[in-house]
């Protein structure tokens, strides 16, 4: 009996704008002839790219001048993050983030002292304004990957035609979240999109220690999944992949998987410090495919920029970054009455009344007649 | 976001009497709970393994399938940690979903959803984003299980704010508190056993709604104050019985809900008796069992004639032997024993 072939599988790679930032004319057009992004979109995309950069510099300053917490630099990714945002609808399909996509974040309507504030340690930061259709900020790894996945149930289920994109790391593939989530998300056939921002590190692990896998795409294939890898520093083929992986999913197709091959260019947090795991060349390689430059590039050759104007683009999202810290730096402390009220829906249980105005007279165990701190303050 | 709110109906009111003809199963009353409030909301939807095609794994769901769909009634992938992680993010987007776990001691695995997200989600959101799903299932020794499918996880879980507990001890209650688990807006973990499933009791044909945080007196009398949820009441009641033959007349109080706890219930008991043994499934160390006594002892110290006591089961794993498993949990004997006690 012959040994039959029962599964073959292809991992294709997307790029349509090169290194050197030339343009594959015939990727950057749908069948139909439409551009995949029109030259007014590529201006507005880069800015979003530009102020990213320029809030991460200077929340890089604020958190080594003690003013914010720990804070995850975009650098390097953000063409992923705006590409993906762009091919999603604003007000209607969710973004489902983990916290290194701030400028999708700010595409679809998230203010953005927001998420410096959830930085500096207010959870009101992730108090998603009404009709921004994004979750909050998800610290651990992997687990919004299940609630994307939820909340694409739940549209399948209200017939609504909404997607949810949900967005994770590559070392995030290593969890079971990940797993069970697109096992689930396929197995019942809802409108979601995993995209991975394949960015080499996970803190100090590199890409190729997380997984023996060749490609993150891959692990798609095993879900039957449509998957594919595009270059992650490449604005149109992540635009082109994420819009092609949406509207599949909006018609009824089912999940999708895209792997955006990116590199950190920061230490993964402001607690961390890449240098002492990283190789220098390494990093300098991927300095010089720069998202960032690769579109500036781009559009100088086409004359839609110039110096004066990146220097104008450059001072305005400054003062920009600037004006977010201040909105920011200016909220006011929470008060303690938060710390209970949202711990369960309305009305507050009787046990954590009793507890909220035990810290309110600053009394003693679970109960304000003991009054215990008070008494010995008195 | 659309959170889905489903109006909480007058829990003031007040309930169906207990006493009737209508004898029907503990795995009855929870299917009926469940079909009411389905029939009533389209948005409502039960997942879990084997609930749909196979009826559920011990039948709870017998006949939901044919009546509500495939849609509703989902057959899931062994994938603990999936359906719950999908159900905060069903619930984040305004449906309401019922996660069957065959046994409580499979969400363990699921441990990061139930724990870190699903009673987190709405604090760590500013108060925006709930996670009003139910997760129900069996918990509790199910009868020669071994250790690993044996958990009381209630011990674990009420640990965590966020979530409510509700443990029902006999048929009128399953139905009573799982229409009001569905109602609910925060999350709830409603703890069944496989002990109790074929119990058989009245239950009243009418919809009502047990509030949640309210004990039920199941026994009245003033030599000491029996405290409990879930299958170890029954094993109070036989003990007041029996001891009520030698005269002895006590209060037994089945709590309906850990999270929250009727606390003001257990001290007024503890006002007239003096005296309390709280009977709880779970190990002794950092117990609901030892939580009670607490709050006994912070609140209503004055009021006590005695120390007081702990039934609990024993601080091992759960044996796998039939004899060792009747030795290691609450039973009758142990709560005479405990009662005689405190009577000293």
């Amino acid at each position: 009996m012959p040994v039959k072939n029962v599964y073959e599988a292809r991992i294709e790679h997307l790029q349509i704008l090169d290194e050197e930032a030339r343009l594959d004319e015939k990727l950057a057009k749908w069948p139909d002839g439409r551009p995949v992004l029109t030259d007014a979109e590529v201006l507005e995309l880069y800015q979003y790219m530009v102020r990213c950069r320029a809030v991460d510099d200077l929340a890089f300053k604020l958190q080594r001048s003690g003013r914010m917490g720990t804070y995850p630099q975009n650098r390097g990714q953000e063409a992923a993050a705006v590409g993906a945002g762009f091919a999603a609808k604003r007000g209607v399909d969710y973004l489902v983030p983990c916290y290194r996509e701030n400028a999708a974040l700010w595409m679809h309507g998230l203010p953005m002292h927001y998420v410096l504030l959830h930085w500096m340690g207010d959870e009101r930061g992730n108090q998603i304004p009404d009709g921004v259709c994004q979750t909050p900020l998800c610290i651990p790894i992997g687990t919004q990957m299940l609630h994307a996945t939820g909340i694409a149930w739940a549209f399948k289920m209200r017939k609504e035609a909404r997607v949810a994109i949900t967005f994770f790391g590559d070392g995030a593939t290593s969890e079971g979240d990940f797993h069970e989530a697109m096992n689930f998300a396929s197995a019942f056939q809802v409108p979601c999109v995993f995209f991975c921002q394949n960015n080499q590190w996970a803190i100090s692990v590199p890409r190729e220690s997380q997984t023996a896998s060749e490609t993150i795409a891959q692990k798609a294939v095993a879900y039957g999944m449509p998957t594919t890898q595009v270059d992650g520093n490449d604005l149109f083929a992540v635009v082109r992949a994420s819009t092609d992986a949406i509207e599949r999913a909006r018609a009824g197709g089912g999940p999708s998987f895209i792997e955006a091959v990116t590199y950190r260019l920061a230490d993964h947090t402001t607690a961390d410090d890449a240098r002492r795991y990283r190789d220098a060349k390494e990093v300098e390689a991927w300095q010089k495919r720069d998202p960032l430059i690769r579109l500036r590039s781009y559009l100088q050759a086409r004359k839609l920029w110039d110096d004066a104007k990146q220097a104008a683009l450059d001072d305005e999202a400054k003062a920009a970054a600037t004006e977010v810290v201040r909105t920011a730096e200016g909220i006011e402390a929470p008060s303690t009455d938060e710390m209970f009220d949202y711990t369960f829906a309305a009305p507050l249980p009787a046990e954590l009344e009793l507890q909220k105005r035990t810290l309110q007279t600053h009394s003693l165990g679970q109960d304000p007649a003991q009054a215990g701190l008070s008494a010995q303050q008195a | 976001m659309t959170q889905f709110a489903p109006p909480m109906p007058d829990l003031d009111r007040s309930l169906p009497s207990r006493e009737g003809d209508r004898v029907i199963q503990f795995r009855e009353a929870l299917r009926e709970a469940m079909s009411e409030e389905m029939r009533r909301d389209p948005r409502i939807f039960l997942m879990g393994e084997e609930v749909a095609e196979y009826n559920g794994a011990y039948k709870v769901s017998q006949g939901m399938l044919e009546e509500f769909g495939p849609k509703r009634i989902i057959d899931s992938p062994i994938s603990e940690n999936g359906f719950a992680g999908l159900a905060v993010g069903a619930a984040m987007y305004g449906l309401k979903p019922i996660i069957e776990f065959m046994s409580w001691s499979f969400s363990l695995v699921a441990a990061d959803q139930l724990l870190n997200n699903v009673p987190k989600m709405l604090y760590m959101s500013g108060g925006q984003w709930g996670c009003g799903a139910v997760f129900r299932g069996n918990d509790g020794a199910g009868g020669q299980l071994g250790s690993t499918h044996s958990w009381c996880v209630e011990g674990l879980y009420a640990n965590v704010p966020g979530v409510k507990i509700a443990i029902p001890s006999c048929p009128y209650d399953a139905k009573g508190l799982l229409k009001t688990a569905i109602r609910e807006k925060d999350p709830v973990f409603f703890l069944e056993s496989e002990r109790m499933l074929g119990d058989k009791a009245h239950v009243p044909s009418e919809e009502y709604y047990i509030p949640f945080g309210k004990a039920a007196l199941m026994r009245e009398g003033d030599a000491c104050t029996l405290v409990s949820f879930g299958r170890p009441v029954n094993f109070c009641i036989e003990a007041a019985d029996e001891l009520r033959g030698e005269g002895i007349e006590v209060d037994v109080l089945d709590m309906r809900t850990i999270r929250p706890l009727d606390i003001d219930s257990i001290l007024a008991s503890v006002g007239k008796t003096g005296r309390i043994v709280v009977v709880d499934q779970c190990w002794p160390f950092a117990s609901v069992a030892s939580e009670v006594v607490t709050q006994v002892c912070e609140r209503g110290f004055d009021l006590l004639d005695h120390q007081p006591v702990r039934v609990n089961s024993d601080d091992v794993p759960a044996p796998y032997a039939k004899n060792l498993e009747a030795e290691f949990l609450p039973n009758k004997t142990k709560i005479i024993a405990a009662v005689k006690k405190t009577l000293g």
